[in-house]
């Protein structure tokens, strides 16, 4: 068991690994993506109340759903990284930090163009909405936090404790919703009940929250990749890899 | 073995706690400027808006608490900034002392000399903000349980950034977005009170994030202490 955790860890393994794996994750995202976005915009039956401008629901729940879990990644990667060392942990935090805020910001920016046509404004100060808000925030303090240390080790450190910090955020993010009474619906879907809309309305959505996942997976396992070629230059295989691939070329 | 391992951490904590309110008394203007910018702050808003009384009221609250808050974030960097400079807060790790008992201290120590200062004085503030005197001891309550906690959920940021060069601005990046649902509920306990409602419900909460604020924050705060010692 610790063997293979540890085999897992090494940076060389993993990058030796994922080579195969990156180009699916891509493929997959490549094909979920279009698919659910052409049929949730343009073939899925119009909201008997909301008309066309629900279709907003196709980038806005996505892009939500990752945000959180982007969160809930750096902070899995902190205790990886602060408790047992593991540097691969560190690098995986630290490629998914930017791409959490970027779907952070996408998901408030797709909710206040949805709030015109529904609530009537860009923004309400409602629990959800500022819950959302801090979170964007935790994430620009945290890549700031990281970028101020002049030792990449120190940086990812303090950067693991404020995640950690910050983890509290998501159960107030997602009971938001059901603790106030507030503008924002409550969740259309869940593991547990049946989705409340018809059909030919959620299946699209599966496949972008699907399609999301695959594009989460593929941009953080292909940053994860360039950043430990970045740090481990220095190192025998990598110095081996690129002259392989000069030689492969030439 | 164990009761002297206990009389040692109390009186540990308490030479810590002495030492660190009696280096503060010294350095005036260690302690006087947060109450002085307090003031300020809260001079500003009525200036900057309106000095009528009816509006201001509305507006009191969370000019009081926005205030103190800022005041709060300020005084942080005195927390561990100097002990880190001469090596103190090192020996204080190397000690057979647990850490976050030793940083227990320096914030209850920080408390008094910065938290509860802003507290006492709410009432002047408030009558400039032409707050009714019939909330002024709420209004003190509130600041004085929100500033141990916002003390407690600082000390954190200022122990990972006790070794980076002018973090101040970074220090305020991190902390404000913790800091906003202290200030949500302390302001409404105020805002409460104002509207004759029964406070009880948002002191709880208050109460609540004091306590898990309490329970965590020594113990993070000492892990982030030894990170920035360690290297």
């Amino acid at each position: 068991m610790w063997q293979w955790i540890h085999k897992w860890a090494s940076p060389k393994h993993f990058y030796r690994v994922s080579t195969r794996g990156a180009p699916w994750l891509w493929g997959l995202a490549l094909i979920l993506l279009p698919v659910g976005a052409l049929w949730g915009l343009a073939f899925a039956p119009a909201d008997y109340q909301q008309h066309d401008s629900f279709r907003i629901i196709y980038v806005h729940v996505p892009s939500a759903m990752l945000a959180e879990s982007c969160f809930a990644l750096m902070a899995v990667c902190a205790v990886v990284f602060l408790v047992w060392k593991i540097k691969l942990a560190d690098i995986v935090a630290k490629v998914a930090a930017p791409f959490g805020a970027s779907m952070t910001f996408a998901a408030l920016f797709s909710g206040a163009v949805w709030g015109i046509p529904t609530w009537g404004t860009w923004w309400v100060w409602d629990a959800r909405l500022t819950s959302m808000l801090i979170l964007l925030f935790l994430y620009f303090g945290i890549i700031a936090l990281r970028y101020a240390f002049a030792r990449e080790h120190s940086g990812g450190r303090a950067a693991a404790v404020l995640s950690l910090v910050g983890v509290v955020n998501l159960p107030i993010i997602k009971y938001s919703v059901e603790w106030w009474n507030t503008l924002h619906q409550t969740a259309s879907f869940s593991l547990t009940k049946a989705p409340s809309m018809p059909e030919s309305m959620w299946v699209p959505l599966l496949l972008m929250m699907l399609g999301a996942y695959a594009l989460f997976g593929a941009v953080v396992l292909s940053r994860t990749r360039n950043e430990i070629l970045r740090r481990e230059h220095r190192a025998r295989w990598v110095r081996a890899l690129i002259t392989d691939t000069c030689d492969k070329e030439h | 073995m164990s009761s002297e391992g206990g009389h040692s951490w109390a009186r540990a904590f308490r030479y810590t706690f002495v030492r660190d309110l009696r280096l503060r008394i010294r350095h005036g203007s260690e302690w006087g400027s947060p109450l002085i910018f307090f003031a300020l702050i809260v001079t500003l808003f009525p200036l900057a808006t309106t000095p009528d009384r009816t509006v201001l009221v509305t507006f009191a609250p969370g000019i009081l608490w926005v205030a103190a808050l800022l005041a709060v974030l300020l005084s942080l960097d005195a927390l561990f900034r100097e002990d880190h400079d001469d090596g103190t807060l090192e020996q204080m790790l190397l000690s057979p002392v647990p850490a976050w008992l030793l940083v227990l201290a320096k914030m209850c120590a920080h408390w008094v000399m910065a938290g509860l200062p802003l507290a006492l004085m709410s009432p002047v503030l408030g009558l400039m903000l032409a707050l009714p005197s019939s909330v002024f001891w709420v209004t003190a309550l509130s600041l004085a349980l929100g500033s141990a906690t916002l003390i407690l959920i600082g000390a954190i940021g200022a122990a990972l950034t006790v070794g980076v060069r002018r973090g101040g601005l970074l220090l305020a990046l991190m902390i404000l977005p913790l800091y906003i649902p202290v200030l949500i509920f302390g302001a409404g306990v105020v805002r409460l009170a104002l509207d004759g409602v029964d406070v009880t419900p948002y002191l709880a909460i208050l109460g609540a994030m004091f306590a898990a604020a309490l329970a965590l924050s020594p113990w993070a705060s000492a892990a982030a202490l030894r990170l920035a010692h360690s290297g």
